[in-house]
């Protein structure tokens, strides 16, 4: 999952709603100020079912947990499967940035990945949305009418069609189907 | 990142991790760079940015390219090792060293100074002006080492465009300076030039974490956000080298996300500063 400007609020809507039967792993990049620590595994371990983790490098996937990308670094996915951080360069001005993470989740998770875009002021995201696409994953925007900063949501939209467009409340309803699913990883 | 290099470009599946193989292969044969104990997910990332850059829909028109054009290498090696840091990085390292290291160098009639993977020089030209407002840098030689030729180029320069300068200054003022920066550089036409006082106590060398040995023995490594790139395999080699290369109860310095947790060498090193990554080497028993 990706979000920018409003992505602490739509998070705290839909992270909560993860069962604690998740089977399936979740990585976040959200962006934050690159100049201190990041505190939103910390913040969202009290409001949620399932572990909350900050990536660590090199550290195995472990299924039901959320993953969140730690400030001034961006978020990988490698073979194993196992998390990798790197220091590269930012992307659309952000590290961590959602397109290195989608895009590295897709090449290792392919079409048993789904991809999620919240709301958000910028266009990171738009091309690892596409690439989610294109490795055969389930693609979900939040619906850009709806939602609090819709730019992010929109440049997803503009560079491939979806397969849902959805309020946040709905992405919250199939978020929570996915303990019961045998869908693997978000 | 698919979508920026063009339609039809073969940027993911077996066929794509296969050519990867093949290219860093080829580049370890003909031009003897070792990228084979490297992370994958990042390379592959960089590999990608450099398929755009030689407007290659596949990693072998890019091999190909690699193989037969003598000036392609040195421009595919700006991607796989590019690096961009900043002066005084994570500030709080840099206070960290102050009050747990500094003590201990100051005990010592000459120092030497490692920073491994210096890229275009931003760590060791901060180092530098740490020893100079601690009153060691008279004494001191700091090694800073890369693989590329062209960072250790830039980084012998010492030059940065003035537009970093703000964000280099902010990060020195919060890591317990005593001094200005801009007692260090001189700004003109855009660009600024640290002086060469520093410069004077820095060696600028290449060196390889995967290829090449212990070079001096030193009482500070500092290596931050260099393992991230390496695997588990490469990241013991140089943690190997690092403790070969430390004096008794030398001190290592790594990046703020890295670990000595999963190596094999962990046993080796006490922590000094736990969230600032920087730890001592044990005393032999």
């Amino acid at each position: 999952m990706g979000a920018s400007a409003g992505g602490i609020q739509a998070l705290s809507a839909l992270l909560p709603a993860l069962p604690a039967s998740l089977r399936a792993p979740v990585f976040i990049v959200l962006h934050i100020p690159r100049d201190r620590p990041s505190l939103l595994s910390d913040i969202f371990s009290r409001k949620c079912a399932v572990p909350v983790r900050e990536a660590e490098d090199k550290e195995p996937v472990v299924p039901g947990t959320v993953y969140f990308a730690p400030a001034n670094y961006h978020l990988l996915l490698d073979q194993g499967p196992q998390l990798a951080l790197s220091a590269d360069d930012p992307v659309y001005h952000s590290r961590p940035s959602i397109d290195v993470l989608f895009e590295s989740a897709a090449d290792v998770y392919a079409d048993r990945l789904l991809g999620v875009i919240l709301t958000g002021a910028n266009e990171d995201g738009a091309s690892g949305l596409a690439s989610v696409h294109d490795h055969g994953g389930i693609t979900v925007v939040e619906n850009p009418e709806t939602s609090f900063s819709p730019q992010m949501a929109l440049a997803a939209l503009k560079m491939r069609p979806a397969d849902l467009v959805l309020p946040l409340q709905q992405i919250g309803l199939l978020l929570g189907t996915l303990g019961a699913q045998r869908t693997e990883n978000s | 990142m698919d979508a920026e290099i063009g339609a039809g470009a073969a940027t993911h599946g077996r066929e794509f991790e296969l050519e990867c193989r093949l290219l860093i292969d080829a580049v370890y044969h003909l031009y003897h760079y070792d990228f084979r104990g490297y992370a994958p997910a990042s390379l592959r990332r960089r590999l990608k940015s450099a398929m755009i850059h030689f407007n290659c829909g596949t990693i072998s028109k890019l091999q190909d390219r690699i193989m037969h054009e003598p000036t392609a290498f040195p421009v595919l090696l700006d991607y796989l090792t590019v690096q961009v840091s900043e002066m005084f990085r994570d500030p709080g390292y840099f206070q960290a060293l102050r009050a747990k290291v500094v003590p201990l160098l100051r005990t010592y009639p000459s120092l030497k100074l490692w920073v491994a993977g210096c890229s275009a020089g931003e760590e060791a030209y901060s180092l530098a002006i740490l020893l100079h407002e601690e009153g060691l840098l008279s004494r001191a030689l700091i090694y800073a080492t890369d693989i590329n030729p062209h960072s250790l180029q830039r980084a012998g320069a010492g030059v940065y465009d003035v537009g970093r300068i703000a964000g280099f200054t902010a990060n020195h003022q919060k890591s317990g300076a005593t001094s200005s920066l801009s007692d260090y550089y001189t700004a003109a036409y855009g660009r600024a030039v640290f002086d060469k006082v520093l410069r004077d106590h820095i060696v600028f060398s290449d060196h390889s974490l995967a290829t090449d040995s212990v070079f001096a023995e030193v009482q500070l490594v500092s290596c931050r956000n260099v393992l991230i790139y390496f695997n588990r395999e490469l990241q013991d080699r140089a943690l190997g080298l690092f403790g070969d290369s430390l004096c008794h109860q030398g001190f290592l310095g790594i990046g703020a996300k890295e670990s000595l947790r999963f190596s094999a060498h962990s046993a080796a090193f006490l922590d000094v500063a736990k969230d600032e990554r920087i730890f001592q080497k044990r005393s032999a028993l």
